[in-house]
C-alpha cells in the first residue's frame, strides 16, 4: 500500500478514539472528513462490503468489537492489503494490552499512538514483524519507566 | 495566598492524569463542554509551572482534546518545550502531541530544527525513532531542507530500528524536498541488500513508490527487484514488488510478446483485444508501442484494416518528429500491403492515404510510399483514374512536400507522382496543367533521378496533349505547346545529371523537330504518341518461363558453329560462355527443381486464387496463352473495381478529397509564412559564419581531435589525490566546440555533487543550460564512486579560431568519506590550441603550387635547432600533432597542408640539413599562422 491518507478509530456511538493523519490536512477539513466518513460506515450494514470509494479515495473498514477501523488509502492502491494492516494493528494491541478492548484505547490513547507509530510511519508499513514492533515499544516503555524512577 | 495557589496546582497536578481527564468526561455526560473548558482553563495553569512533568501531563491531556476537536493550536510552543525535555518519558509525549497537532502552517515548526536534529544524533535508539516518527508527520521543506543530511546519516545507522525509520522517512523528505533524491538515491538502493528484512522492506517500499512516479528512472533497478521477487519470502513486499514491476511496462510487454506468440495459432482470441491492443499505441515506452504494432500487423482483416490504419493515422499525426513515427509509417504500409493487399476492399481509400502520408515532413521512407504508389496504379486498372487525378494534384503541390529539396526525403514521391501521371496521361482531366507543373523551373532542384522521370514523363504528357489539341481544330494551340516544351527543357539540358541531360537534349531535339512539322502545318500527334504506344504491363519474376517456345526454333542447337577446340582454349572468357550453354542450364534446372517447382507452383496457385488484383493480361496475348495447354499459370484474374467495396461508417474516397483539400488550402498559407521565416533564418546564420572567416562553409569535417591539455596544480594533485581531468575535444562545427571531460576518480572516497565552471572570455564561452546565468556552473550528472571514471560533454562557442585560448575553471565537489563530507575545488586550465582548430586536409601538389602561387598567402618562417630525429619521423610528429598532411616530399624537403575549421589555407615547406630543421610557412592568416608556427616549436622543444 502506499502513503495511506489517514487511519481513524470510532466507537458505534460516533465517537472518535484515534486518528492518524499522514498527509498535512487543515484542522477543519479534518473534522468535516472524519464527521461524513463515520456517518457513512456506520450506517452500513454488517454483510455489507469492506471496502467503499469516497471522494477520490478508497476506504477500508472492519468493525472489531464495538470499535471501527478505517484507513483511506489512494486509488490505485490495494484493499485486501490494506485490511491486513488493520487486522495486523488489531493484533498488535491485542498482544500489548492483552485482549484488548476499548476502553483501553481510551485510557492508553497515547500508548495505542505509540504502537501505531512503530507500526505505520508516514503511511508507510514500518515492520511487518509483529515480534519486533512489540520489542521496540517494550524497550522504549522501559526506558520511560527508568526515567520516571529516576525523576 | 501564593501559597494556596501552588499547594492547590500540586494537588492538582496529582489528582488529574490522563485517565482521570478521560472518566471526567465520560462522567460529564451532561454537560461535557462546561467539563472540557474548565479542564482546559487547569490545563493552561499547569502550563506555566516550571515543573516539565506537569507541563508533560498537561500536554498530554491536551492532546486527548485535540482528538475530542478541540483547538489547542494555542500550546504549540508547550508542545516544542515538552518535545526538548532531556527525559524520554516527556519527549515521547511531546512529539506525540506534536505529531498529532503540527501541521505545515505551525509557525513553531522552524524551532524545532535543532532540537530534531539533536534528538537524531541521540545515542539512545529511541530518542532518535521517536524524533523520526514525529518527524514523519509535520516534516515541512524547510525541515526537509536541513535534516535531508542528517537523515541521510542515519540510514546508514548501525541498529536496524534506526534504519529502517530513516529509510522510510527519506521518502517524506523527498516529497518535501526533492533536490535531496539524487544524492541519497545510491545509499537507499544499497538498502535494498540490507540483512535486516526490515529495512529492506521499507527501502522496497519508499523505492516502489518513488519509482510508481516516475517508472522509467527507475528501470535500470529492475534486475535487483527480480532478484528479490524470487527470494525474498516477505509476502508484504512481493506484494509491493510485484505492483512495481507492473509499473515499469515489463508485464505489458511481456504480454504483448505472448499475444503475438498465441495469434499465430489462435488469431480469433487475440483480434477481441484488439481495442486493448490500440490502447497500446499511446504508451510512452516505445518499446510497448512497436511490439503492439508488430502484434496488429498480424491481426488485419479486411473488416477492421480501414480502422486500424485509422487509428495508426491519428498516431502519425501525434508523433511528429519522431523516429517512430518513420516506424509507424512503415508499418502502415506494411500491413496494407501485406500478402499482395490482401485485406485492401477499396483501393481509393489507400491511395488516399499514401497521398495523406506525404505530407509528413521529413520522412525518410519517401521511396517506400512511391513504390507502393507505382504498384498499386500499375496493378490496379481501375483505380487509375482515380490515381492519376490524386497524383495529378500531388505535383500540383509539389513545392509543399519539397521544403528542403535535397534532404527530405519525401520528394521519393514525386517519382511515382510523374510516372503515374505520364504514363496514364489519357486519364489526366487537364493534361496540360500537369505539363506545366512538371516543367517548373524548381523542378531542377529535385534530385537527378526524379528529375529524369521527370522530363520523360513531360514528353509523354505533351504526345497526349498534342493529340487532344490537334482533334480540336485549333492549330495554333498545339504550336504554343511545343514552344512551351522548347522553353522549359533547355534548362535540363543544361543539368548536372547525365541521366537529365541525355533525355532532355533528345527530347529537345525530338520537340524541335516536331514543332517545324507543325509550322508546314502536318499532323504529327498521330506519330508521336506512337513513340510512347503500348502499355506496360506488370510481369511476375519467373513469368518468361511460361512462355511457350514458337514451333520450329530450337534453343538448344548452335546459331553458329561452334569456335574449334584450340580456339577455345586458347581464349579464356569463352569457357566462361560455354559453361553457360543453354542446354546445360536448361536441363539442371529441370532435373533438380522439378519438385520444387511443382510445390512453388502449387503454393503460388493458392496464393493467386485468394489474391483478387493479380495481373491483368491484355486479350491478345491470352489468345496466345490459350493455344499452349499448361499455362494457366500465368495469372489473368480479371478485377473488376467498378464498384468499390465499402465499409460503413468510414468517410467516401471523395470526402477524403475535400478534407484534404481543405485542409492544404489551410497548410499553404501557413507553409508559406513559415518557409519565408526559415529562409531569413538560414540568411542571417550564414551572413554570420561570413564574418568569421573567408570561406567558411557548412562541409567541416565533424569528429576531429582537439588537444586540451589541463595544467593541473601538483601540490593540489597531491593533497586531494583524487583525480586527473583528462580532457579531449571534438571540433564540431566553425564556431561550436565539444570538449569532453573525462572525470577520473583516483581516491578511495565518493565525489559527488561536482560542478564544473570555466571564467568566459570575449572568444570563448562555455554554454550553459537553458535559463542560468553566465557566471553558473555546470553540474556534473553524475557521482563518481571511488577508482570510476566517467565522462562529460562540454559544449564551447569560440568566435575568432587564429588566437590560442586558455579558460580558467574550476571544480568544485565534495569528496563523501564513511564519517564526513569534505568541499573541495580544483583549479584546472583548458587549453585550445590552434592546432586543434586545423583539420587535416589532403591536397594535391597541382592545387598546392596554385595555391602558393595566388600571391594571397602571408608569410612567415621558422627555425628548429637540435632535432634529433628521422626526418620522417619529424614530418610524421607534424602530421600527428598538428594536422598536417604531406603534400610531397623530395630528400629532406617537404611541403604540407592543412585547413582550418573556418576554411585558411595552412602551406608548409620544411627542410632539414644536420640537426636543423627550417619551416617556411604561407597561410591566408598571418596570426593563425604564427601560433601554429609557435606551437610546431613547441612540440619540438618538449623532445
Amino acid at each position: 500500500l502506499k502513503t495511506m491518507r489517514f487511519m481513524l478509530l470510532f466507537s458505534r456511538q460516533g465517537k472518535l478514539r484515534l486518528q492518524k493523519w499522514y498527509t498535512a490536512t487543515a484542522e477543519r477539513d479534518k473534522k468535516k472528513m472524519v464527521r461524513d466518513l463515520m456517518q457513512i460506515v456506520l450506517a452500513r450494514k454488517p454483510k455489507m462490503c469492506s471496502f467503499l470509494e469516497w471522494r477520490d479515495l478508497k476506504i477500508v473498514y472492519k468493525r472489531y468489537a464495538s470499535l471501527y477501523f478505517c484507513c483511506a488509502v489512494e486509488e490505485q492502491d490495494n484493499e485486501l492489503i490494506t485490511l491486513e494492516v488493520i487486522h495486523r494493528f488489531v493484533e498488535l494491541l491485542d498482544k500489548y494490552f492483552g485482549s484488548v478492548c476499548e476502553l483501553d484505547i481510551i485510557f492508553n490513547f497515547e500508548k495505542a499512538y505509540f504502537i501505531l507509530d512503530e507500526f505505520l510511519m508516514g503511511g508507510e508499513i514500518q515492520d511487518t514483524s509483529k515480534k519486533s514492533v512489540l520489542k521496540a515499544i517494550e524497550q522504549s516503555d522501559l526506558l520511560q519507566e527508568v526515567s520516571c524512577i529516576q525523576y | 495566598m501564593a501559597l494556596k495557589i501552588v499547594k492547590g496546582s500540586i494537588d492538582r497536578m496529582f489528582d488529574k492524569n490522563l485517565q482521570d481527564l478521560v472518566r471526567g468526561i465520560r462522567n460529564h455526560k451532561e454537560d461535557e463542554a462546561k467539563y472540557i473548558s474548565t479542564c482546559i482553563d487547569e490545563i493552561k495553569q499547569e502550563l506555566k509551572q516550571d515543573n516539565i512533568a506537569v507541563k508533560a501531563n498537561a500536554v498530554c491531556k491536551l492532546t486527548y482534546l485535540q482528538m475530542l476537536g478541540y483547538d489547542v493550536s494555542w500550546a504549540a510552543f508547550n508542545i516544542v518545550e515538552v518535545m526538548s525535555s532531556s527525559k524520554f518519558t516527556y519527549k515521547r509525549i511531546g512529539y506525540l502531541a506534536a505529531s498529532q497537532c503540527f501541521h505545515e502552517s505551525t509557525d513553531v515548526i522552524m524551532l524545532t530544527t535543532n532540537q530534531i536534529r539533536k534528538d537524531l544524533s541521540s545515542p539512545n535508539q529511541y530518542d532518535t525513532g521517536v524524533a523520526l516518527t514525529g518527524l514523519s508527520c509535520f516534516v515541512t521543506p524547510d525541515l526537509a531542507r536541513d535534516l535531508a543530511n542528517d537523515i541521510m546519516t542515519l540510514m546508514s545507522h548501525t541498529k536496524p530500528y534506526i534504519r529502517k525509520k530513516a529509510v522510510l522517512i527519506m521518502y517524506k523528505v523527498f516529497l518535501k524536498y526533492p533536490e535531496s533524491l539524487r544524492p541519497a538515491f545510491p545509499r537507499l538502493k544499497e538498502k535494498l541488500e540490507d540483512p535486516d528484512p526490515g529495512v529492506q522492506s521499507a527501502a522496497v517500499n519508499v523505492i516502489c513508490e518513488l519509482a510508481r512516479r516516475n517508472p522509467k528512472n527507475y528501470l535500470s533497478l529492475a534486475p535487483l527487484f527480480f532478484k528479490l521477487m524470487t527470494s525474498s519470502t516477505n509476502n508484504w513486499v512481493l506484494i509491493k514488488i510485484i505492483k512495481l514491476v507492473s509499473c515499469f511496462c515489463v508485464v505489458k510487454y511481456l504480454g504483448l510478446l505472448a499475444m503475438s506468440k498465441i495469434l499465430k495459432t489462435h488469431p480469433k482470441s487475440v483480434q477481441s483485444h484488439k481495442d486493448l491492443i490500440l490502447q497500446c499505441l499511446d504508451d510512452k515506452d516505445e518499446s510497448i508501442r512497436l511490439r503492439a504494432l508488430d502484434l496488429l500487423y498480424g491481426m488485419v482483416s479486411k473488416k477492421n484494416l480501414m480502422e486500424i490504419v485509422k487509428k495508426l493515422m491519428l498516431h502519425v499525426d501525434k508523433a511528429e518528429g519522431t523516429t517512430y513515427r518513420d516506424e509507424l509509417l512503415t508499418k502502415i504500409i506494411d500491413i496494407c500491403s501485406q500478402s499482395n493487399y490482401q485485406y485492401i476492399t477499396n483501393f481509393e481509400w489507400y491511395i488516399s492515404i499514401l497521398v495523406e502520408l506525404t505530407r509528413l515532413e521529413g520522412t525518410r521512407h519517401g521511396h517506400l510510399i512511391a513504390s507502393q504508389m507505382l504498384d498499386v496504379a500499375i496493378r490496379v486498372k481501375a483505380i487509375r483514374i482515380f490515381a492519376v487525378a490524386q497524383m495529378a494534384t500531388l505535383l500540383d503541390n509539389a513545392h509543399l512536400l519539397t521544403g528542403n529539396m535535397q534532404r527530405n526525403g519525401i520528394c521519393e514521391v514525386l517519382y511515382a507522382a510523374a510516372w503515374i501521371c505520364g504514363e496514364f496521361s489519357e486519364h489526366l482531366e487537364n493534361p496540360m496543367q500537369t505539363l506545366e507543373a512538371m516543367l517548373r523551373p524548381k523542378v531542377a532542384t529535385l534530385p537527378g533521378h526524379i528529375q529524369a522521370v521527370y522530363v520523360q514523363n513531360a514528353a509523354k504528357l505533351f504526345s497526349t496533349v498534342l493529340k487532344s489539341q490537334e482533334g480540336s481544330t485549333e492549330g495554333t494551340a498545339a504550336q504554343e505547346t511545343s514552344q512551351l516544351m522548347i522553353d522549359r527543357l533547355p534548362l535540363f539540358v543544361q543539368s548536372a545529371n547525365l541521366e537529365v541531360q541525355e533525355r532532355a537534349s533528345c527530347i529537345l531535339q525530338l520537340v524541335k523537330y516536331i514543332q517545324k512539322l507543325q509550322q508546314k502545318e502536318v499532323e504529327v500527334a498521330e506519330e508521336v504518341s506512337a513513340l510512347f504506344a503500348g502499355e506496360l504491363n506488370p510481369v511476375a519474376p519467373k513469368a518468361q518461363k511460361k512462355v511457350p517456345v514458337p514451333e520450329g526454333l530450337d534453343l538448344d542447337a548452335w546459331i553458329n558453329e561452334p569456335p574449334s577446340e584450340s580456339e577455345s582454349e586458347d581464349e579464356q572468357p569463352k569457357a566462361i560462355f560455354a559453361k553457360e550453354e543453354p542446354k546445360h542450364s536448361r536441363s539442371r534446372h529441370t532435373e533438380v527443381d522439378e519438385k520444387e517447382l511443382a510445390r512453388r507452383r502449387e503454393a503460388r496457385k493458392q496464393e493467386q486464387a485468394n489474391n483478387p488484383f493479380y495481373i491483368k493480361a491484355s486479350p491478345s496475348s491470352q489468345k496466345v496463352y490459350q493455344e499452349s495447354p499448361g499455362v494457366e499459370h500465368i495469372p489473368v484474374v480479371q478485377i473488376d473495381l467498378t464498384v468499390p467495396l465499402k465499409v460503413p461508417g468510414l468517410p467516401m474516397s471523395d470526402q477524403y478529397l475535400k478534407l484534404e483539400e481543405e485542409r492544404r488550402q489551410k497548410e499553404r498559407a501557413d507553409k508559406k509564412k513559415k518557409e519565408k521565416k526559415k529562409r531569413k533564418e538560414k540568411r542571417s546564420g550564414r551572413g554570420r559564419r561570413h564574418d568569421s572567416g573567408p570561406e567558411s562553409e557548412e562541409d567541416i569535417t565533424p569528429a576531429h581531435m582537439v588537444d586540451i591539455v589541463t595544467e593541473e596544480m601538483p601540490e593540489m594533485c597531491l593533497t586531494l589525490n583524487h583525480k586527473v581531468c583528462d580532457i579531449q575535444g571534438n571540433l564540431q562545427d566553425g564556431s561550436q566546440v565539444v570538449v569532453s571531460v573525462i572525470f577520473e576518480n583516483k581516491c578511495d572516497s565518493l565525489l559527488k555533487s561536482m560542478e564544473f565552471n570555466v571564467l568566459d572570455s570575449l572568444n570563448s564561452k562555455l554554454q550553459r543550460p537553458e535559463g542560468s546565468g553566465p557566471h553558473d556552473g555546470f553540474t556534473v550528472p553524475f557521482q563518481l564512486p571511488p577508482g570510476v571514471s566517467n565522462e562529460a560533454r562540454l559544449v564551447f562557442t569560440v568566435q575568432s579560431i587564429v588566437m590560442p585560448q586558455k579558460m580558467k575553471g574550476t571544480l568544485t565537489f565534495i569528496v563523501k568519506n564513511e564519517d564526513s563530507s569534505i568541499h573541495e575545488k580544483l583549479d584546472f586550465k583548458l587549453h585550445f590550441t590552434c592546432t586543434s582548430y586545423l583539420i587535416t586536409t589532403p591536397c594535391y601538389s597541382d592545387a598546392f603550387a596554385k595555391l602558393l602561387e595566388s600571391g594571397d598567402l602571408k608569410c612567415s618562417s621558422v627555425r628548429l635547432e637540435e632535432v634529433n630525429m628521422p626526418f620522417h619521423h619529424l614530418l610524421a610528429r607534424i602530421c600527428f600533432h598538428h594536422h598536417f598532411s604531406v603534400v610531397e616530399r623530395i630528400d629532406s624537403c617537404a611541403s604540407m597542408y592543412s585547413r582550418s575549421i573556418q576554411g585558411h589555407h595552412v602551406c608548409l615547406l620544411v627542410k632539414t640539413s644536420g640537426q636543423t630543421v627550417s619551416i617556411d610557412a604561407k597561410c591566408d592568416e598571418p596570426t593563425l599562422l604564427g601560433n601554429v608556427l609557435d606551437e610546431i616549436k613547441q612540440t619540438f622543444s618538449q623532445c
